[in-house]
């Protein structure tokens, strides 16, 4: 890979006495579609606003293309950026308003006029030059918004929560649009999100943040199958999570203690504290209503109390047999409906057998 | 049984009850019959204008041919256009200076700037009356249009609050992320200010703008206090002319100023309305 596009070093924001965000660094390289992900309150919109300019870093440095950007003024980074809201001008067409960023910089007339037309076709809008946003729908508003910023032909583009005011249907098609017009452009994305889905479906690498901090840089599946802590693992896809204490190391092994699986043995490298959080995605846990035969996985029984059909799959709670001191265990469990006959097999108030292998277990530090 | 059925009222169908109806009536004709009575009796062809004795459309050109009347009436005219502007600039900027920065005692500020609006112009135009007879260099015996100077003063001065008021408003419903979006496509301060905000700004400040024209061509108080003897304003005369006799010439006068305060309010309504403000 190239050096990277963005660069962000030690860079931390504070508003009075709230870290927004707390001595983050992260490299971002050329042509890459990068997501910033985290619960509302996490930092990621301001850290992205620090990128294009509205605020500025309390420490800390942003380098775009290798230069310090601190001193910098929006209007003079090579950033641009589709907001939340689109922030269309309402009192200009769907032409003027593409053509707008490239006015202001004195583009000559003929200049500005292929690239509006280019930047429209790209996005689907070239029918609707002649406009208002308010004739147009949300969407419409949205690609409007998408063709003003690349029409600039920034280096990075900037999208903060682009999908959230979309409807279910339409965030679908625009996430598979913007992956693709990302590779079309070639421009490197940054997309702030708080939807994990979007995150997973579109990026090439996500940020996780949470409190100001970055927990894990690392990519769709990694992060999904290798999350750094129990916060990532929680706020990426469901997880049944187990607190333990580590009773035994050996070479690459562990044996935890647990009130609900009792002894565990998993194969671990890296290190473990004494305190840990044992982690099974509900798909990987198999179910059955007869004792399994099977050598080596982990067991619990339990009983099935709560069941929500999705078609393709089913999802489910099964109360353990074994509690802790808080009360009953629910473990979820997804099951595949693979075959026609899957749906009749189970059912709420079944008793039934869990078992899944360790190597799909994992271990976390909090 | 069937007696006892009605049609049914739906929560918002109280105008359809008949008191309600008289009530409404009645209180339009309390506001509106001394001024459609001033109106029609503007035609009457009466000298003392106490019955009515046929129509006649000559005391309109005896207003017009009223060298005083008419001086009064274009005095009032340009103080009116001269007030507008200033006003209309002063109230804008004030509405900016609020909406956009913060600054120590902020609050207080807003409060004093609003202080015009609700002091009685009883007590403005006698603070007035005593400030530019204190204050030299603002001498009543200046040339035309010069000498209108303390009217168009204190015009400016209890007219500009209004504006802020309704521009302030109007900018409230501004989308602060236009103006991000205008400075990340690489727009200035300065261009951002006139090619997003302005235009969104506009109708509010139109419509201020009309509001200060109307408040300033029909205001009696603060003028009176403020007119000196050359200096006299349509609404200033036309009383001093009702102090002889009420003739038609000023119910013809007053139909005018009426008229003019109507459509000018129109417009500004129209600048106004909830439409326009949606689709800017």
């Amino acid at each position: 890979m190239s050096e990277s596009i963005i660069s962000i070093r030690n860079v931390t924001k504070t508003f009075g006495a709230v870290r927004a965000v707390n001595d983050v660094s992260i490299d971002i390289q050329a042509n890459e579609f990068f997501a910033l992900l985290g619960p509302s309150g996490c930092g990621k919109t301001t850290l992205l606003r620090m990128i294009a300019g509205f605020t500025n870093p309390s420490a800390g440095q942003i380098l775009i293309d290798g230069q310090d950007m601190v001193a910098v003024p929006p209007n003079k980074r090579p950033v641009n950026m589709v907001f939340q809201s689109y922030a269309v001008f309402p009192h200009m067409s769907v032409e003027q308003n593409v053509a707008y960023g490239l006015q202001v910089v004195g583009t000559p007339a003929a200049e500005i006029s292929t690239r509006v037309a280019n930047a429209l076709e790209r996005v689907g809008l070239d029918e609707l030059r002649t406009r208002m946003p308010g004739q147009l729908s949300g969407g419409q508003r949205q690609r409007v918004a998408l063709a003003r910023a690349l029409v600039k032909q920034p280096k990075v583009l900037l999208l903060d929560e682009p999908l959230s005011a979309l409807d279910a249907k339409l965030r679908e098609q625009m996430q598979f649009e913007l992956s693709q017009l990302q590779q079309d452009v070639g421009v490197t994305f940054i997309i702030v999100t708080h939807d994990q889905d979007e995150a997973l479906s579109m990026a090439d690498r996500i940020a996780v943040m949470q409190d100001g901090n970055v927990d894990q840089i690392a990519e769709p599946g990694a992060l999904y199958e290798k999350p750094a802590n129990r916060f990532v693992a929680d706020f990426i896809g469901k997880v049944n999570l187990f607190d333990g204490e580590v009773s035994g190391t050996q070479a690459g092994k562990l044996t935890v203690e647990t009130a609900v699986l009792g002894k565990v043995h998993l194969t671990h490298d890296g290190e473990a504290q004494h305190q840990v959080c044992l982690a099974i995605r509900p798909e990987k846990i198999r179910i059955s209503k007869t004792k399994p035969d099977v050598e080596g996985h982990i067991t619990t029984r339990g009983r099935i109390t709560d069941w929500a059909y999705y078609g393709d799959c089913s999802h489910m709670f099964v109360e353990t047999e074994n509690a802790t001191q808080s009360g009953a265990v629910r473990l979820g469990v997804v099951i595949q409906n693979d075959t026609r006959n899957a749906v009749d097999a189970l059912d709420i108030g079944d008793d039934v057998h869990l078992f899944w292998s360790p190597d799909d277990m994992l271990v976390l530090n909090d | 049984m069937g007696v006892f059925k009605r049609a049914s009222q739906g929560p918002l169908d109280y105008h359809r009850r008949l008191w309600l109806r008289l009530y409404v009536g009645l209180t339009f004709l309390a506001i509106y019959a001394p001024i459609i009575t001033l109106i029609i009796f503007s035609f009457n062809d009466s000298r003392r204008n106490i019955v009515w004795r046929g129509f006649t459309t000559k005391y309109y050109w005896k207003a017009w041919n009223n060298d005083s009347l008419f001086e009064a009436f274009v005095n009032s005219l340009t103080i009116a256009s001269v007030s507008t502007i200033v006003s209309t600039i002063l109230g804008t900027m004030v509405a900016l200076l609020l909406w956009r920065f913060r600054f120590p005692l902020k609050s207080a500020y807003e409060g004093l700037m609003a202080l015009p609006i609700v002091v009685p112009e009883i007590c403005m135009g006698v603070a007035m009356l005593a400030f530019f007879s204190r204050v030299t260099g603002f001498p009543t015996g200046w040339i035309w249009p010069f000498n209108l100077s303390a009217i168009t003063a204190a015009h400016i001065a209890f007219s500009f609050p209004f504006v802020a008021i309704v521009v302030r408003s109007r900018l409230a419903g501004f989308n602060r992320e236009l103006e991000e979006a205008s400075k990340d496509l690489g727009a200035s301060e300065w261009q951002t200010f006139w090619k997003v905000i302005f235009p969104f700004m506009k109708p509010g400040v139109i419509a201020g703008a009309l509001l200060a024209f109307t408040l300033s061509l029909d205001d009696f108080v603060v003028t009176f206090f403020t007119s000196g003897p050359d200096t006299l304003t349509f609404p200033v005369k036309v009383y001093s002319m009702v102090r002889f006799s009420v003739t038609p010439e000023v119910n013809a006068a007053s139909t005018v100023l009426v008229a003019i305060t109507i459509i000018v309010t129109i417009i500004a309504m129209r600048f106004q309305s909830p439409e326009k403000m949606a689709r800017g």
